[in-house]
């Protein structure tokens, strides 16, 4: 072992904290500033001189005080316990936080990740003599209802299993031992891994199924894939927060890790005192027992939210190496950006662009690059997908923060402002997002939900398209100047908006809508649309549709359990109800001759 | 022992550098004697070995290099707090100017506060009756809450504020509360106003006063709101009192924090405001809140007067990204002669689904409220078709839409300086309003609510067509008297409700 590096501090400016007699120290070291031990982590080095980030608040520190270097880089523990647990941005648990320092956050605290007093019943899949390589799985835990954890081999361990016990244990207990080349190593059932660097896996995959949201908006027009990277970019007060709880709660993901990124306080006890209430509607289970949350609030400290998402995604490919569909949401990635510009100020760096540091776009681009479906080296299939949520300032796109990351990101669900205000939720703009995986995924919903989906949803998305066209005639002439055939794709237009994108995340039954009722919903919608042109073809007014009874339940379409039968109702009363208008309106004619 | 230094060797702007320094602390209180005896008091910005950046709250004026004495106090800067603050005015840092004693207390807090645990904060969900329409119905105040005011030069924020705080009552409940007033460099004739407003109500024994005016020294405001929202957190917190803290107005308090900066040489952000500014501010506004376990709270009012009305303004920005919703107020609204005038499409309350519904206001709450929002928006649009294309060439529906949009401002955002709406009275002005379109148009509200609330009459009986009453005064776009709403279908709602 190195000596220990013991330095001295020399000068405080906020969260930054310079000391010397550091020589030794690498870069990333985590390091224990101060009389009360802050937390820190070296970021600059020169000469014997460390520039340290503190991950503590400094009041009240003073040169001349001790710093000590851990020689460690900033880890995270990954064993049990982890699901439904809520933790700061350096992974300490916040509810024994509050156990030992009350109802706010002071300073100094070190309590580990996992709770060392918790028996879990392990049960092991090896037995004694079997060989095991890094990332293999030697057993497994039920950490909740939904979530059976399996552990790992410690990557960088692979040799003969010569003991292996099962039954109770806690997780700083021996599961079994591991003769290596170099010696025997134990095996815990938790492990460490250190964030910033990725945990490995055999080879990445292309993604080919859809992470359903259960939002018509994304699932239909803009879908992402397990294993897939999105950007939810949008002003304040444009749904943000409630799009990404949305996605926290109904995707079916196997596991969500939920990182609050600078974020506001009360919103992380919305998860808190939510969530537990929530069943998932795939098991059954409260939603709490496939969730993992990271809360680094908006005044909490600075460079703790720096590393907050890098504690997030490590979580996650933790359960992706062992064989699990998991899913980050970093709201917002834009709180994390500007923790590294306000380190960055500091540190007096030259700035690139808006003030950000010039690696800004590449802690971005490895941060994205970090999700994807993999051959984990268990030899199971897993996949991290990462949502990120960008608070441009101003709400103006063509900021950093927001350019760099539509680099990166395949879907941009780009929130908006206007929508919003009128209460258009979620308030996705139609016109400007993307994804780019449509067709990658359109062999999945082509099997498993039906071979006319890709043609309904391109048919109805050229009629927003052309809506958005027509719009622009009507704020000039007014619509009565329209042919009738555009009317009804006005009509329609319409209802795809109300009746379609709209959903209202609060309502029990519309809150999540399966794939086969989207489809269902967008066929009654778009075959009105077929039958209400044929009928204006015939001399049918559309002000005469517009005003038909029908048009109400199709409007609440999204809001029926059962949309097969509601459904059939509502296609057979459009046929009987255009029926009639145009007998009424062959008749008029006919009578205008006479 | 605390050692007096005469080694200032630089002073720049609010800045003061103390040389050969030893033993001091990042963050302390910081005394300073001038050579004229005149005393003064700063706070620690930067320290490495031997030198010291002090930050001035009073200013540097008449500071000297020579002659100068500073003290480093050896502790952050902490406040005495003590329940006879209530009913007494101070200073910007604390000090009492309504010739009454000095506050006495051992119980001393260290001003910046201590973030809460997110594990141990309460979810806000108490409802808030503020007795105005445009925030109850459709922005609903909860206890807990940070709910900014974001308002022009000229504005009524002041008149809103002060009758958000004469009004607010929790339904059902007789509880202490509290209102902790911070001023941050707005005028005397402001800081009057508020003071009288506090008096006529016979509040005043309730209210805590921090006043920093126009003419003080602006890097005191950097401590105003801290201190403010540390006698906040001792009075929810210790003493269990409901606060109601106005901060007023933040857009002089950014003002102050980028002039330190600037006097720094810092990277500057966003319009040379500095880039630790949504930090900064989020360590006061999330001081809002409430604790698990303990029944006061702190529910937040902020003040911002918008830089030319900017909304994209980094100060709005910042803070909309923070708070828990935003009300914004409209010059258009005001010149129309309508009070509050509140814009309420980019107005939010995030927590509002928490303090509303059944059990809290009504079952039906958040439906109407999602209607008039969409319906008004709808109305708002068609009054910019109508400037191009005009009046005559929309339909029926549209028309009506407009008619909708007149009467939603005129009726029900409109209301008298002291005019104290219960909620009741409010939903059942929201009922009328929405009757005015035909149910088919209702998409926002459940079928069994429409059945059982919407007012026949209001529409004629034949759905798409004016009732009668409604065209008799409704011919310009100013709206309708107060005859045909008010007393006819008030009366209606009346017998609805009671069948």
């Amino acid at each position: 072992m190195e000596a220990e590096i013991k330095g001295t501090i020399v000068k405080i400016a906020g969260p930054v904290v310079m000391a010397k007699n550091m020589k030794g120290s690498k870069m990333y070291d985590v390091v224990r500033v101060g009389k009360e031990a802050l937390l820190g982590e070296i970021i600059q080095l020169r000469e014997d001189k460390a520039i340290i980030q503190v991950y503590e608040d400094t009041n009240g520190v003073k040169p001349g005080e001790p710093v000590l270097n851990t020689g460690k880089p900033l880890s995270v523990e990954l064993g049990p316990g982890m699901i439904a647990n809520i933790y700061d941005g350096i992974a300490r648990p916040l509810e024994e936080i509050s156990k030992k320092a009350g109802d706010f956050i002071t300073r100094g605290i070190s309590i580990p990740a996992l709770d060392r007093k918790k028996k879990w019943k392990f049960v092991p899949t090896v037995k004694k003599g079997d060989k095991v390589e890094e990332g293999q799985i030697i057993g497994t835990v039920k950490e909740t209802d939904i979530i059976e954890h399996r552990i790992l081999v410690p990557v960088g361990i692979s040799g003969e299993i010569t003991e292996i016990n099962s039954g109770e244990m806690t997780v700083t207990d021996k599961a079994a031992v591991i003769k290596t080349s170099k010696g025997n190593e134990n095996i815990l059932l938790y492990q460490e891994w250190p964030v910033r660097k990725p945990r490995p896996f055999i080879n990445k995959l292309s993604p080919e199924t859809p992470l359903v949201t259960g939002q018509r908006v994304f699932d239909t027009f803009f879908p992402i894939a397990k294993g897939g990277t999105a950007a939810i970019p949008g002003p304040f007060g444009a749904g943000k927060t409630v799009t990404q709880h949305s996605l926290a709660k109904w995707s079916d993901a196997d596991v969500i890790v939920y990182v609050g990124c600078g974020e506001r306080g009360n919103e992380m006890t919305e998860v808190l005192t939510e969530f537990p209430k929530l069943i998932d509607p795939k098991s059954g289970k409260p939603l709490m027992e496939r969730t993992v949350l990271i809360a680094n609030t908006s005044n909490m400290p600075v460079a703790a939210r720096e590393a907050s998402v890098y504690t997030g995604v490590t979580i996650a490919e933790y359960f992706r190496d062992m064989g699990y569909n998991a899913s980050i949401m970093a709201d917002s990635t834009s709180r994390w950006a500007e923790a590294m510009r306000e380190i960055g100020a500091r540190l007096e760096e030259m700035p690139g662009e808006e003030g950000y540091p010039a690696y800004l776009a590449s802690r971005l681009a490895q941060f994205y690059e970090r999700a994807g479906p993999v051959n984990a080296l268990s030899n199971k299939k897993g996949s991290v997908s990462i949502i990120g949520a960008v608070s441009p300032p101003g709400g103006d796109f063509s900021e950093p923060v927001t350019q760099n990351t539509l680099r990166m990101t395949k879907v941009f669900w780009a929130l908006d402002a206007p929508l919003a205000y009128r209460r258009h939720f979620p308030a996705i703009n139609w016109l400007t997002s993307y994804s780019l995986y449509a067709e990658e995924l359109q062999e999945y919903f082509t099997k498993n939900v039906s071979k006319d989906f890709s043609a309904l949803r391109n048919q109805a998305m050229a009629l927003l398209q052309k809506d958005a066209e027509l719009q622009e005639i009507v704020q000039l002439v007014g619509p009565d100047a329209l042919p009738e055939h555009e009317k009804v794709v006005l009509f329609t237009s319409k209802s795809l908006k109300e009746d379609f994108l709209q959903q209202n995340a609060y309502h029990e039954v519309d809150a999540f809508c399966s794939l086969e009722k989207q489809f269902t919903m967008l066929k009654v919608i778009l075959s009105y649309h077929g039958r209400a042109k044929e009928a204006t073809d015939k001399g049918v007014k559309l002000a005469k549709i517009s005003a038909l009874k029908v048009n109400e339940k199709v409007a609440r379409m999204k809001e029926q359990q059962d949309i097969n039968k509601a459904s059939k109702e509502i296609l057979a009363e459009i046929e009987s109800e255009l029926s009639k208008l145009e007998r009424e309106s062959v008749s008029t004619l006919g009578g205008g001759k006479q | 022992m605390i050692k007096e230094y005469t080694s200032v060797v630089e002073i720049t702007g609010p800045l003061m550098v103390v040389d050969k320094v030893k033993d001091v602390a990042y963050g302390e209180l910081v005394h300073v004697t001038l050579s004229s005896g005149e005393k003064r008091s700063g706070q620690v910005l930067e320290v490495s070995e031997d030198k010291v950046i002090v930050q001035l709250f009073e200013g540097t004026h008449g500071i000297d290099t020579k002659n100068t004495k500073v003290r480093f106090v050896g502790e952050t800067m902490q406040l005495p707090v003590s329940e006879e603050m209530l009913g007494r005015t101070f200073n910007g840092r604390g000090q009492p100017i309504d010739g009454g004693p000095k506050i006495i207390s051992k119980k001393r807090l260290d001003i910046n506060g201590s973030p809460i645990n997110p594990f141990t904060r309460h979810h806000p969900a108490d409802f808030i009756q503020t007795g105005i329409s445009t925030i109850d119905m459709m922005n609903t105040l909860v206890r807990g809450q940070k709910l900014p005011i974001f308002s022009g030069a000229g504005l009524p924020h002041n008149n809103l504020a002060a009758q958000i705080a004469r009004q607010a009552t929790v339904l059902g409940k007789q509880e202490s509360f509290a209102v902790v007033f911070a001023a941050m460099g707005i005028t005397n004739e402001e800081s009057l106003f508020f003071q009288n407003e506090f008096k006529k109500t016979g509040a005043s024994e309730r209210v805590v006063m921090f006043l920093n005016l126009a003419n003080d020294p602006a890097i005191e405001r950097i401590i105003t709101p801290r201190i403010a929202l540390t006698t906040a957190e001792y009075l929810a917190y210790e003493k269990n009192m409901h606060v109601l803290v106005i901060l007023t107005d933040l857009t002089n308090y950014c003002e102050a924090l980028r002039e330190i900066s600037a006097a720094r040489n810092e990277v500057p952000g966003r319009r040379g405001y500095p880039g630790y500014m949504y930090t900064d501010l989020a360590m006061l506004y999330e001081r809002a809140g409430r604790i698990k376990g303990r029944s006061g709270s702190i529910t937040q009012i902020p003040i911002l007067t918008l830089p030319d009305d900017d909304i994209t303004h980094p100060i709005p920005d910042l803070t909309g990204y923070i708070t828990e919703g935003q009300l914004v107020l409209n010059r258009d609204l005001h010149r129309k002669g309508i009070y509050p005038p509140m814009d309420v499409l980019p107005s939010l309350s995030r927590l509002m689904n928490n303090g509303i519904g059944e059990g809290k206001t009504e079952a039906y709450h958040g439906n109407l409220s999602n209607q008039i929002y969409a319906s008004y928006a709808k109305g708002r649009e068609l009054r910019d078709l109508v400037a191009v294309i005009g009046e005559e060439s929309l339909d029926d529906l549209d028309k009506l839409y407009l008619k909708f949009a007149d009467a939603f401002e005129n009726k029900f955002v409109k209301q008298d300086l002291t005019e104290n709406r219960t909620i009741k009275k409010t939903l059942d002005l929201g009922w009328q309003l929405v009757s005015m379109l035909p149910k088919t148009e209702l998409k926002r509200i459940k079928p069994e609510f429409i059945e059982k609330y919407y007012l026949k009459g209001v529409l004629g009986e034949k759905e798409g067509k004016l009732s009668k009453a409604i065209q008799v005064d409704g011919q310009g776009t100013t709206g309708m008297s107060s005859v045909s709403l008010d007393s006819s279908l008030s009366v209606q709602a009346k017998k609805k409700r009671s069948n």
